[in-house]
């Protein structure tokens, strides 16, 4: 009889705050040892924890994101375990009322839809990290990630194998990232998943014994991982044997968990209330406020741009690639006419993504602002600069702080000429140069007429309009 | 409810408190007493009343999310037992 395989996934997602869960230090990765450890994340004496509000906001932000119950009031406990990557003896948490209960998650998959529960969200802070390079045989503690405001994200048993698993993690992904409340940077851990894996006989109503594999930090880990997971347990089973209930790692160059060298009672976290910690209220007006402030879903936006913005799936795509990319490029759209919109988009996707990639920014940090852009375009779409010039000279000009359009436009002259006449004169020496083109054009080739814009063009330094100088050769050509 | 000699092996060894063979017995009726003090606390009837987090009726003020403190690493490294490299030293710990 067949196997089917069940899996819950729970995900420490590290919020997007500045400072830490509970101290003014700084959460920014990559700092020296210790430099952003404070004497409460240190755990010294006499000192108290203070929640920070963008943390409790941010939280808030998820649960309305995936329709779950925000608790009007909701408890700090703390979980005892006595380990120094956390020197208080305890980490603060939430256990009996957390802070989100419910909500769903909608997946993707080959066969459909598919609506995973959420169990709950709540507050934590994260640990700190230990070294266990050799410091003459002892161990290497840093702080710095102790108290980064972490919120855990609880799934049901909801899933059928490791597919539907990593498919559940990659939307989470999507989402946390999409509301602006994770960096999604998993190989930093600031998305880390633990896979509640257990077995059961087709039909079966009752759940098998669970193993739960801890920090898959990529997601060809986490299918390989509950794959093999899943494996062991049927191989277990159909063995007669039984499935222990246990902590394991996954070994990605062995390709295989292991059970994590556990004290008996380490599960024993005896969580009461934090009595240094008040319950943690959050009001109605805060909770609308926030909810004004949820952006579209990324496929309704999608489907707006497309349908009404009249963008290609294309550039859709590009611009809903972030909720930074999206937001530049709804300002940027904002009191333009419709028919600017295709281009704006096509100059956001084009040149000045291109730039951003080689300069390694993000858009949010982009030299060129919304508004500048909006100049930009409005001179290409009166006809005073030509496209090409924008985005070639302009656009590039604009980035390395030369001023706005207006001014870049006079200082480079770069205004189309208006001149008939001189425009003209050029073609007329262009034609004189090129016998050769202007006969083989008369014979037929296409190329060759071509060849003679782009000289005109050349003379001109591409302040011509392409579509005055194909006239103007035209006429001047007989055809 | 009375603890057990195991019992309170357990708790002590979870709470890491180095309780000796000879203490044991007062530790124990000491927290039999404790213990005794809950269970008349747990024979309070409080149907209807809704269970308090904290012993203040209060709520939890935040913070707003700026960074305030500074590093301060040598100033705290100079009270710790061991250092190297920025990093605290403890016995090791491997899991």
């Amino acid at each position: 009889m067949a196997w089917e395989i069940v899996v819950g996934i729970e995900t420490h997602t590290q919020l997007r705050t500045r400072s830490k869960m509970f101290s003014g230090a700084a959460t920014a990765f990559g700092a020296p040892p210790n430099a952003q450890a404070s004497a409460v994340d240190i755990a010294l004496p006499g000192v108290l924890p203070v929640a920070n509000a963008a943390a409790v906001e941010m939280a808030v932000k998820f649960g309305l994101a995936v329709g779950g119950v925000i608790n009007r009031r909701s408890v700090f406990a703390r979980k005892n375990y006595f380990y120094p990557d956390l020197p208080k003896g305890y980490q603060i948490s939430q256990y009996e009322i957390p802070i989100v209960a419910g909500g769903v998650l909608k997946i993707a998959l080959a066969a459909g839809e598919k609506t995973v529960r959420l169990t709950r969200a709540h507050l934590e802070e994260d640990a700190g990290k230990s070294l266990h390079e050799d410091y003459h045989g002892m161990t290497g503690i840093d702080l710095n990630r102790a108290g980064t405001p972490l919120l855990e994200i609880v799934s049901e048993p909801d899933l059928r194998g490791a597919k539907e698993a990593v498919a559940y993690a990659r939307t989470l992904h999507d989402l946390v990232t999409w509301i602006h409340i994770c960096d999604g940077n998993m190989e930093e851990g600031s998305f880390r998943c633990d896979a509640n894996v257990s077995v059961r006989r087709v039909g079966d109503k009752n759940l098998g014994t669970r193993s739960e594999t801890k920090n898959l930090n990529s997601f060809v880990f986490m299918e390989q991982a509950i794959e093999f997971e899943a494996r062991r347990q049927i191989e277990l089973l159909e063995n007669g044997g039984m499935v222990v209930q246990e902590t394991r790692l996954y070994d990605p160059e062995k390709g295989e968990t292991r059970p994590m060298r556990t004290k008996e009672d380490a599960h024993d976290y005896r969580y009461f209330p934090d009595p240094d910690l008040l319950p943690l209220v959050v009001s109605d007006s805060m909770i609308e406020k926030i909810r004004a402030s949820l952006p579209k879903s990324r496929g309704d936006l999608r489907k707006e741009l497309i349908e009404s913005y009249g963008l290609t799936p294309a550039q859709a795509q590009v611009l809903t690639s972030n909720i930074e990319t999206s937001t530049f490029a709804l300002s940027t759209f904002a009191g333009q006419p419709k028919e600017a919109w295709p281009n704006l988009a096509n100059w956001i996707a084009g040149p000045l993504a291109a730039r951003l990639n080689r300069e390694n920014k993000a858009i949010s940090d982009s030299n060129v602002t919304p508004e500048q852009l909006k100049e930009l375009y409005g001179f290409v779409a009166s006809g005073v600069i030509s496209s090409s010039a924008a985005t070639g000279v302009v656009l590039p000009a604009m980035w390395d702080g030369e001023g706005g359009a207006a001014r870049i436009i006079a200082q480079r002259d770069l205004k189309q000429m208006s001149d008939t006449g001189a425009l003209e004169k050029i073609v007329d020496e262009v034609l004189a140069k090129n016998a050769k083109q202007v006969e083989d054009y008369r014979a037929g080739r296409q190329k060759a007429f071509n060849s003679l814009v782009g000289q005109v063009m050349k003379a001109t330094q591409g302040k011509a309009n392409p579509g005055q100088v194909n006239q103007i050769l035209k006429a001047k050509l007989g055809r | 409810m009375s603890l057990s000699p195991d019992q309170l092996r357990r708790l002590t060894r979870l709470a890491r408190i180095a309780v000796s063979e000879d203490e044991s017995g007062t530790v124990a009726e000491r927290l039999n007493r404790v213990l005794g003090l809950i269970d008349q606390l747990q024979a309070v009837d409080t149907g209807g009343i809704e269970p308090m987090s904290h012993a203040l009726d209060v709520v939890q003020p935040l913070r707003a999310d700026t960074v305030t403190e500074n590093d301060q690493r040598s100033l705290f490294q100079a009270v710790a037992p061991a250092v190297a490299d920025g990093l605290y030293l403890v016995p090791r710990v491997i899991e």
